[in-house]
């Protein structure tokens, strides 16, 4: 299990949710991701993929302006 | 047999749903592909500007996933889907939107997504004579033609006035239980929603993306013929959709914002831009596209000076920022109202 982080600020949706997915796709079940963005809109878009897409949402919270989402790559 | 699974072309509206939908209850596997282009309606564009609206700032593409329970792959195709603007092989429908050649581009990469990962066919939800350009009886087999998914693309909601596909050849899916939509009338998929039990879906006026857009596509052939240069990035077709665009001069555009969130928005962008704001009064943010010279640079300020609070001023100090962020002022009186001509709107 290992800790990862995205950049994603700056990027408008649903670019936050596709460079998610992306990253994910390397990862192994059980790693977690750390999303950053500033699109208020991927507040509702990354938890929406990750509940269809099967990986955990462990938070989402604003910190600065910014939203710092910890995502939980769930097995296929 | 092993089941069958189908990719499903889904744009967030209500007819790539019922399709979906429809192949769904017929035990087939299926997973959604979307593509950004950047053209794509976005409810957070939209958001963009009333932060507080009571419409939900929602991804139509990943609701309609969720509520069909099949997992969406959001495919970024932002710089292969220039060409396909650039130089449509069939044209443009009313506005700049190529609709034929961009549903044939989507079609062919959903192709490759089946392809490498091991799926059986391809689904969307065109109905025929639905739309003026890309759905009619005899362009539906130039999409399937020119994609080269040719009889894996099935329309479940049309399917019947079709020739059978693989899928309804092969019996993977039983063609009785297929549809026989056509026609501009909406009804027959209200009547399928309401049997299948939706209700909120999103239904798109004028079509998926914002390129059948009036206005929108006068921005966009703005920017090309300023530019001498039909080619765009990312960042300019983002900023086609927010603020106040004002083209006082030939050599530079103004991109005005009109309220608290687009302003937050474009201060994104104030490395890329030359900038103004008004610093004796509150106003708005304007980025300058463009190079004007001294005297443009004063009528800019005149005109920024004008969208602040300080419009009935006799005076305004406005903050000029360059691209390497050396800022200086200028002090101007706000251009009056008459003599901003309409024609500087684009
Ligand atoms: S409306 Fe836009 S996204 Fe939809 S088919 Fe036409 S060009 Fe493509």
């Amino acid at each position: 299990m290992s800790e990862h982080r995205l950049d994603a600020r700056r990027l408008l949706c649903p670019m936050p949710v596709i460079r998610t997915q992306d990253r994910i796709k390397d990862l192994a079940p059980g790693d977690i991701l750390e999303v950053i963005c500033t699109d208020p809109g991927a507040s509702n878009d990354i938890p929406a993929w990750c509940r269809i897409n099967g990986h955990s949402l462990l938070s989402c919270h604003e910190r600065d302006g910014e939203i710092v989402l910890r995502i939980e790559v769930g097995g296929d | 047999m092993s089941k069958r699974k189908a990719v499903s072309l889904i744009s967030g509206g209500l007819d790539s749903m019922l399709a979906t939908k429809t192949i769904l209850e017929q035990g087939i596997h299926v997973e959604g592909i979307n593509f950004f282009t950047g053209f794509c309606v976005e409810g957070h564009t939209h958001a963009i500007r009333k932060r507080d609206q009571k419409k939900p700032k929602r991804n139509n593409a990943l609701w309609v996933a969720e509520q069909l329970g099949i997992k969406l792959h959001i495919i970024d195709v932002v710089e292969e889907y220039k060409s396909v603007l650039l130089n449509p092989r069939h044209g443009y429908g009313a506005n700049m939107n190529p609709c034929l050649d961009c549903k044939g581009f989507m079609v062919r990469k959903a192709l490759e997504w089946m392809e490498e990962n091991g799926f059986d066919f391809i689904i969307t939800g065109e109905v025929i004579g639905q739309r003026p350009m890309s759905q009619r009886r005899d362009t539906l087999p130039v999409i399937a033609r020119e994609s080269g998914a040719n009889d894996r693309l099935l329309r479940p909601l049309c399917a019947k006035l079709l020739p059978p596909t693989l899928p309804e050849r092969e019996g993977w899916v039983d063609r009785e239980r297929l549809h026989d939509f056509s026609g501009r009338s909406r009804k027959p998929q209200m009547r399928l929603a309401a049997r299948f039990g939706l209700k909120d879906y999103a239904q798109p006026a004028g079509g998926c993306c914002f390129l059948t857009d009036k206005s929108y596509s006068d921005r966009l052939v703005d920017l090309w013929q300023a530019r001498d240069r039909r080619d765009y990035e990312l960042d300019d077709i983002m900023l086609l959709k927010v603020g106040r665009h004002l083209r006082p001069r030939p050599g530079f555009k103004m991109i005005i914002g009109r309220e608290q969130g687009e302003n937050k928005f474009m201060e994104g962008y104030r490395r890329q831009f030359m900038h103004m704001h008004t610093t004796s009064c509150p106003g708005p943010l304007v980025l300058i596209d463009g190079r004007p010279d001294e005297q443009e640079l004063e009528l800019a300020a005149r005109i920024t000076a004008r969208f602040s609070q300080g419009r009935d001023q006799a005076r305004v100090r406005v903050a000029v920022t360059d691209r390497n962020g050396v800022s200086r002022e200028l002090e101007v009186a706000p251009l009056p109202p008459q003599d901003i001509a309409p024609e500087w709107h684009i």
